[in-house]
């Protein structure tokens, strides 16, 4: 069976898995893509502000069309709603908030990731340009710099490496991984296994990463 | 003694002195607080060899409203100064990637709070800051970092700007506003950082004295021009307020 065929957790599964590891009272950025999936984990009573770049501070659900206030949306463009006691700052206030470490975790996607805990992903190996929006504030400055990514390549190139080969975001940051195959957490020397998705083996697991995988927290 | 009210007549008299090489600073993040009628003008009335700050180029949704991306396709633009200078998904192709990969158009790219802090910093008279943002990464090689108790920061100089174009919900005629929701945005330090402001506003414009000073976002004393946004078709609104309104 090649990487490919190999299935694992899908994307809501993965948002999932590192929202149950969001705990009571964190304030909680998350990137455009995957990552917003997150707000959709139920994770019972726990009491989560979500902070939005764009000064948007405690939004709560995505509004349907015609319901929506075409006046407010989050990071990605989305027309969410707010939840009691929210508030609105402009966005160098929003980014105080950020640089001053008050946010618990950013959960961003990325391309690669690396045994160090650096991870890229802002620009492509070719493009003269790239896509900085707020990553490298957020990844520079928050608590915690939670990864959603999927295991492999499209050609089935793994993506959590000894080193990065993209241009990185920041160095040394990253804290939890969560890929299809499971939950991983980089250690230096390579990255330490958390879980594994189901169906998914350690064997298989080692095959496509490219740096070690250390059994155990 | 009264005051004179800020209002001016249109968007084409609001944009028309601003020379060719000017800078100027583009309100707005994903639909709020981007000022599309002046953007519209300044199509029209043709300044070159523009610097264009913004968060964005845009152009990454169909159909397109005015955007720095249409100023740099009409040839307008030398520079941009943006958190973005290619979209998020590599699949994606913004109109403004294909001019900056020919070498049509000169961009620099920063993140997004630095972005928002150099403009801040211009505004409030700080010419320089050190920030963690972007340590470690290709945008700080060869650039001047300090330590600074036991951590590494990357020197920032403030961005001011000749012109700031933003939209806002309220004003009165001194210029003072109030924005709605996620239109603030990058438009308070916008307007702050730029000697001429200019304002798109949604609704009809007040005599002064009718906002609450205490509810007041911004002094008018860092507005200029106010212009109020006809109904569509005539106005620009956003995209799908404009298609609700056909």
């Amino acid at each position: 069976m090649s990487a490919t065929d190999i299935k694992g957790w899908d994307r809501q599964q993965m948002a999932d898995r590192l929202a149950r590891e969001f705990q009571d009272g964190w304030i909680v950025n998350l990137g455009v893509g995957i990552p917003t999936l997150c707000s959709n984990t139920d994770i019972g009573d726990r009491d989560i502000l979500y902070h939005a770049e764009n000064g948007v501070i405690g939004y709560g659900p995505v509004l349907p069309a015609g319901e929506e206030d075409l006046h407010l949306v989050n990071a990605g463009g989305q027309n969410v709603s707010l939840r009691p006691g929210a508030a609105i700052v402009h966005h160098a206030d929003s980014f105080g908030i950020i640089r001053s470490g008050r946010i618990d975790v950013t959960v961003m996607g990325a391309y690669e990731v690396s045994a160090g805990g650096d991870f890229a992903n802002w620009k492509v190996g070719r493009a003269k340009g790239g896509g900085i929006g707020g990553a490298m504030d957020l990844a520079a400055c928050a608590k915690r710099v939670f990864i959603i990514l999927e295991h492999t390549t499209r050609k089935g190139e793994p993506r959590l490496v000894p080193q990065c080969s993209l241009p990185v975001t920041a160095r040394g940051v990253v804290t939890l991984v969560a890929t299809n195959y499971g939950l991983f957490a980089p250690t230096g020397e390579g990255f330490a296994v958390i879980e594994l998705a189901p169906g998914i083996s350690l064997d298989a697991a080692r095959a496509a990463t490219g740096a070690p995988l250390m059994e155990g927290r | 003694m009264a005051q004179r009210s800020k209002q001016v007549a249109g968007f084409a008299a609001a944009v028309a002195d601003i020379p060719d090489g000017a800078v100027i600073a583009f309100g707005g993040f994903a639909g709020p607080g981007t000022p599309y009628n002046l953007t519209k003008a300044l199509l029209d009335q043709g300044a070159r060899r523009l610097t264009c700050i913004g968060n964005t180029t845009g152009g990454a949704h169909q159909p397109r409203l005015p955007d720095i991306g249409m100023l740099v396709e009409a040839g307008q633009v030398a520079k941009v100064v943006c958190s973005f200078t290619a979209a998020t998904r590599p699949t994606d192709v913004l109109p403004f990637t294909k001019y900056y990969e020919a070498g049509e158009v000169e961009a620099e790219l920063v993140p997004q709070g630095t972005l928002a802090e150099r403009l801040r910093a211009a505004g409030a008279g700080i010419p320089a800051f050190y920030t963690p943002a972007a340590v470690g990464t290709e945008l700080a090689e060869g650039r001047e970092t300090r330590v600074i108790n036991g951590r590494e920061y990357l020197l920032e100089y403030a961005l001011p700007c000749d012109v700031a174009f933003i939209r806002a919900w309220r004003a009165d005629a001194a210029g003072n506003l109030q924005f709605r929701l996620a239109q603030r945005n990058f438009c308070p330090l916008m307007a702050m950082a730029a000697k001429l402001t200019i304002v798109e506003v949604e609704e009809d414009i007040l005599p002064a004295g009718a906002l609450d000073p205490d509810q007041v976002h911004l002094s008018g004393i860092f507005v200029q021009r106010l212009v109020k946004v006809p109904p569509a078709p005539e106005g620009l609104w956003t995209v799908r307020r404009q298609e609700r309104a056909k």
